[in-house]
């Protein structure tokens, strides 16, 4: 039977490591995130595609030759049962489901065939956005407000996942299905995605790379609940709250 | 107070200026600023950094009109290093520039923060060099990270000078000198976003927390920097940042 390994989740203490999660604790869970996230932008065939003949006017004028990052800083972390906050004023919100894979050891200059050597394992994340629709400049306002990035529910251990470029994504409204994708689809598999991003900036212990959200994020609204599962890694929950209403914002 | 963390006799330590730029290690001994190695003055958490926010240098850049809303990016750990650091310039590179920058250190969480209270929130200030690689640039998150979160392209200090000692962050003269010739002058006066209105804009979308860094911005007189070359950045008051950029061949990489 599999065990899931979550050495690298802290439970709050509630549930020693080798033990099943207990049975409605997903409150209780920390954000599987604790140094720098890093995100990357249009990594799945279908993102890129859907920009169509934009990605050579401008401002683009080429598509992209290197990785596009981003970094979805620590106010943005909360762990799966905590809340999304929907701003004022804003409807709906992007829901970026993406294979988390969480650094185990200092990856620099890696090469293709050790790259995955130096992953601790894998997990879920939402990369949650206001939707917006260009990407010329970086859209702080947009993708870093508070608890916009629910990881987890856990991190399971690499040996755990037989072909991290195969797992498949769902993203659920309500209960509804509304996406289903696949990590075989990104335009960097995640070894080439270690190999391009190491070769100009180092990735330490504990840091983590989201591989991609695929085209078409579902959208959701205050009031509703959203869980994304990934083959193997669980299932990530959020319901997403009205801002006003959660004191301070995130933890 | 002036504060500083060093490597030093094999271990990390918490130092404070003395009256003459020495170092006062928090066990008490005195060393010379040549005799440590220098670390970023703080430990960062989230990097902010500002693009185009001196009228002059994004006249340089040929942006206009003006943005009103600041361009704001984020960087990660990797990329500081402390003063009297190298920094690699790549082989194929044409155009690398620095940056010279107020760096503004959160000390108290901030969130919807008002402009008149914004400062109250203000740990202290350092100066950075936000070096960039034009050549990397991609119109995609521009500037994206492959152009300002490379390894070591950011140097930071030397001192984290306490928000108390500095009365008017926003009138401070600061300057690049590339091998003693200055190439870079401006003033924080000239901050199109200040550092008031900086934190009232980040903190109605993100709770900044201590440790938070916003690095504000650099003024006209960017040119090409060469291996050899040392780049000093300084700024009244707070501090003088040393760098020197070396090539490929000191960072094991074929030449």
């Amino acid at each position: 039977m599999l065990t899931i390994d979550r050495s690298l989740t802290r439970l709050h203490g509630r549930a020693p490591l080798d033990a099943a999660p207990p049975a409605g604790a997903h409150a209780a869970f920390e954000p599987a995130a604790t140094r720098t996230v890093y995100g990357t932008l249009l990594n799945h065939r279908g993102a890129l595609a859907a920009l169509g003949e934009a990605v050579h006017q401008p401002p683009y004028k080429a598509p992209p030759r290197a990785p596009v990052l981003y970094i979805k800083p620590a106010n943005t972390w909360i762990g799966s049962g905590a809340p999304i906050p929907v701003p004022a004023g804003i409807g709906e919100l992007e829901m970026g489901a993406s294979l988390a894979v969480v650094i185990g050891s200092t990856a620099c200059r890696v090469g293709l065939s050790d790259a995955l050597d130096h992953v601790a394992g894998y997990t879920i994340a939402n990369d949650v956005s206001v939707p917006h629709a260009e990407f010329y400049r970086p859209s702080i306002r947009h993708k870093c407000r508070d608890g916009f990035l629910p990881i987890g529910p856990w991190v399971t251990a690499r040996r755990l996942v037989a072909d991290p470029d195969a797992l498949e994504l769902r993203v659920f409204v309500d209960g509804h299905l509304r996406q289903r994708a696949t990590t075989a689809e990104l335009i960097r598999p995640i070894a080439q995605l270690l190999v391009d991003v190491t070769e100009f900036m180092t990735l330490a212990p504990g840091d983590v790379l989201l591989t991609g959200v695929p085209a078409g994020a579902p959208r959701a609204r205050a009031g509703q609940q959203v869980a994304i599962e990934i083959d193997g890694l669980g299932r990530l929950e959020s319901a997403l709250v009205p801002e006003a209403e959660l004191a301070g914002g995130a933890a | 107070m002036k504060r500083a963390r060093v490597a030093y006799g094999g271990a990390l330590h918490d130092a404070a200026a003395t009256a003459d730029d020495c170092l006062r290690l928090a066990d008490g001994r005195i060393v010379g600023e040549a005799d440590v190695v220098w670390l970023p003055p703080f430990e960062p958490r989230t990097i902010v950094a500002l693009g185009l926010n001196y009228a002059d240098h994004a006249k340089e850049l040929a942006f206009q009109p003006l943005q009103s809303e600041p361009l704001v990016f984020l960087k990660g750990p990797n990329t500081l290093i402390g003063h009297r650091g190298a920094t690699r310039r790549p082989a194929d590179a044409a155009f690398m520039h620095y940056e010279c920058e107020l760096a503004v250190v959160i000390g108290v969480p901030a969130r919807n923060v008002r402009r008149a209270d914004a400062l109250r929130h203000v740990a202290g200030y350092t100066v950075a060099n936000d070096y960039a690689i034009r050549d990397y640039l991609e119109n995609w998150y521009r500037p994206n990270l492959r152009v300002k979160n490379r390894d070591g392209c950011t140097a930071i200090g030397p001192w984290l000078v306490d928000a108390a000692d500095v009365p008017d962050p926003m009138n401070l003269a600061l300057r690049t000198l590339v091998n003693g010739r200055v190439v870079q002058q401006g003033n924080t006066r000239d901050l199109i976003h200040d550092v008031p209105a900086l934190i009232e804009y980040l903190s109605s979308f993100m709770t900044l927390g201590a440790g938070d860094v916003i690095l504000t911005g650099t003024p006209e007189g960017v040119v090409d920097v060469r291996p050899g070359d040392e780049v000093v950045c300084e700024i009244d008051g707070i501090g003088r940042l040393v760098n020197t950029l070396a090539g490929d061949a000191l960072f094991g990489r074929a030449a």
